[in-house]
């Protein structure tokens, strides 16, 4: 198969607009998720990393759009322009991920089939692609919470299947009234910061952010990071909770090794999805001892961002890839004693060596999971 | 060179009617949504209790996936991890979002809220037939069959999955249509080339005896 290049990348968080300042903020271990008291998100106080209120992502521009659409267009412009990639090729594709785009406009306006329209994810993508001056329509996924990493393995095969040379694969959620309740009535969410994999986790923490990877057939320089495989299962058990073996999961991981032409020792770190859910962690380390990688350094990087939904499985690759080119792996915020039945190697220190492969996993409402790998 | 592949099956269900490979199955026309989909679940005598606690969006799509799958195919052929489920609409899970969204200034529902992401349609499938293979739910502004196509002949070539459902399942309010289409690798009787040609005539239903 085609190789396929991590050409350029951003990470727009809380706690950093590019890339290079969110590793940083990471290394000090840093963490955007603080105590809300606001009775317009929730009546309870809760915990979330989130953007302040009035900061504006886009300056100078025309056109109204929503905070979802300027964050995703703010960090693709970044991206955008640290690469040598031009958005009006024909070989170019703009893939967007998101969970839930533009729902907070329900909270603001009455329904109407105008707002309908509006609130709908090919009127976001249509905006922002003509920001950029996409030629191509633009491709979006809402896949629950391994949106993020579907939309990159999704830019992976739309190139090797010939069609492009280039994918700018972008994915933002922002966290609204209808977001919060929901995790707060399904009593998913933790009121403090997450602690992903520890035994005292008692829920996520949710948060705002958008990502941005540019991928393409040809490599900008010769240590540009390689997407090698990825996969994406089914658990066929539940809709809202995972799978009680792990087995789908670790199928997803198995058949992504297969796939690099890896085996479970050339694993050198693992990003979990570590939402810090009992459910979701004890499934998690279930499957990465299924696939061999119990002794794996593993980390989540739930206790930096909290949840980001669309953009997770973006943000966290990120950090992986970065993580492969320092040859850092950043320590898991939150956790302190292991609390999962299968003790995976859950990372509590920066961890420093010469790595050469990193798995990223995630899992979601709906019973999938998906599974990438990048290597040098 | 790469199996050809073939549309073995295909369903539509869309004005009250319940369409398979061309021919009526069910209709019961001029009712809501809700009573229709109640009534061809009574009619065909499935016995599932889950569909009951199924939102409308995955009740339509997985009563689809029910008379596309009946008769037919066979399961066995394949390994869970082998079928996998390729979809698309143009308002993701809208109609139950604004259901949710209404009923949260008094108390939020759990279970509305799960049913607020537009692949649970995709787990609802999964779960009833142990499908394990890959998925995707992927939005546009209207059916993309030259993008479907494409994206589910590729994981098919790659020998990512044998089987796969792919199509269309959309739902707002009274507004809704759904289409699905089984694509295998072996040809049986009746299967049609899959093709983005195939798959537009199927829906814009014009081969169907009206």
């Amino acid at each position: 198969m085609q190789d396929i290049f991590i050409i350029s990348d951003n990470i727009l968080s809380p706690i950093g607009s590019t890339t290079a300042e969110n590793f940083e903020q990471l290394k000090k271990k840093v963490s955007g998720i603080k105590k809300y008291n606001n009775t317009l998100l929730s009546d309870a106080p809760f915990s979330a990393s989130l953007f302040s209120e009035n900061i504006n992502f886009i300056k100078n521009s025309r056109q109204s759009y929503t905070r979802f659409e300027q964050l995703l267009i703010a960090s693709i412009e970044e991206a955008l322009n640290k690469s040598n990639v031009n958005a009006a090729n024909k070989k170019t594709v703009l893939i967007i991920s998101t969970t839930k785009g533009n729902i907070s406009l329900l909270e603001a306006e009455a329904i109407t089939p105008d707002l309908e329209k509006r609130i709908s994810l090919s009127a976001s993508a249509k905006l922002i692609a003509e920001y950029f001056g996409f030629i191509n329509k633009p491709v979006i996924i809402s896949n629950a919470c391994v949106s993020g990493i579907v939309a990159i393995l999704t830019g992976m095969r739309l190139i090797q299947s010939g069609q492009y040379e280039n994918a700018v694969v972008a994915g933002a959620d922002v966290i609204s009234k209808f977001v919060l309740s929901g995790f707060q009535a399904f009593q998913a969410t933790s009121a403090e910061p997450c602690k992903p994999f520890d035994v005292n986790r008692n829920g996520i923490t949710l948060g705002e952010g958008a990502a941005t990877v540019v991928i393409s057939s040809k490599p900008k320089r010769s240590q540009n990071i390689k997407v090698l495989a990825g996969a994406v299962s089914n658990d066929a058990n539940h809709i809202s909770a995972p799978s009680r073996t792990g087995e789908e999961l670790s199928y997803a991981i198995t058949k992504t090794l297969n796939d690099a032409h890896l085996s479970a020792k050339d694993i050198d770190f693992i990003s979990a999805h570590g939402t810090a859910t009992i459910y979701n962690d004890e499934m998690e380390a279930k499957a990465i001892t299924l696939a061999n990688l119990q002794d794996t350094p593993a980390n989540s990087l739930k206790g930096y961002y909290g949840h980001t939904l669309g953009a997770a499985g973006l943000i966290e690759s990120i950090i992986s890839i970065h993580s492969l080119k320092e040859n850092i792996v950043i320590p898991t915020l939150g956790f302190e004693e292991i609390g999962v039945t299968n003790s995976i190697n859950i990372c509590t220190d920066l961890l420093r060596g010469n790595f050469k492969n990193c798995l990223k996993t995630a899992s979601g409402f709906g019973g999938c999971n998906a599974a990438v790998v990048f290597g040098k | 060179m790469f199996a050809k592949k073939f549309i073995t099956a295909y369903c539509r269900i869309s004005n009250d009617s319940i369409y398979k490979n061309g021919n009526v199955l069910f209709e019961n026309k001029g009712v809501e949504v809700q009573t229709f989909l109640l009534s061809a679940y009574k009619h065909f005598d499935i016995n599932y209790s889950r569909f009951y606690k199924m939102d409308n969006l995955s009740k339509l799509g997985w009563l689809a996936s029910e008379m596309l799958l009946k008769d037919n195919f066979q399961k066995e052929k394949y390994k869970p991890e082998e079928i996998g489920i390729i979809l698309s609409n143009a308002n993701a899970s809208l109609d139950t979002d604004e259901k949710y969204f209404a009923g949260i200034k008094d108390i939020p529902s759990p279970s509305l809220f799960v049913y607020t992401l537009p692949n649970i349609v995709t787990g609802e499938i999964c779960i009833r037939n142990n499908f394990k293979g890959e998925d995707a739910f992927f939005v546009s502004d209207k059916f993309d069959s030259d993008f479907i196509k494409n994206y589910v002949a590729g994981l098919m070539d790659r020998n990512i999955l044998q089987a796969c459902i792919c199509g269309w399942v959309e739902l707002l309010r009274e507004e809704y249509k759904v289409v699905l289409f089984l694509i295998e690798k072996s040809k049986t009787d009746n299967a049609i080339s899959f093709s983005k040609e195939n798959m537009n005539k199927i829906f814009d239903n014009q081969n169907e005896e009206m």
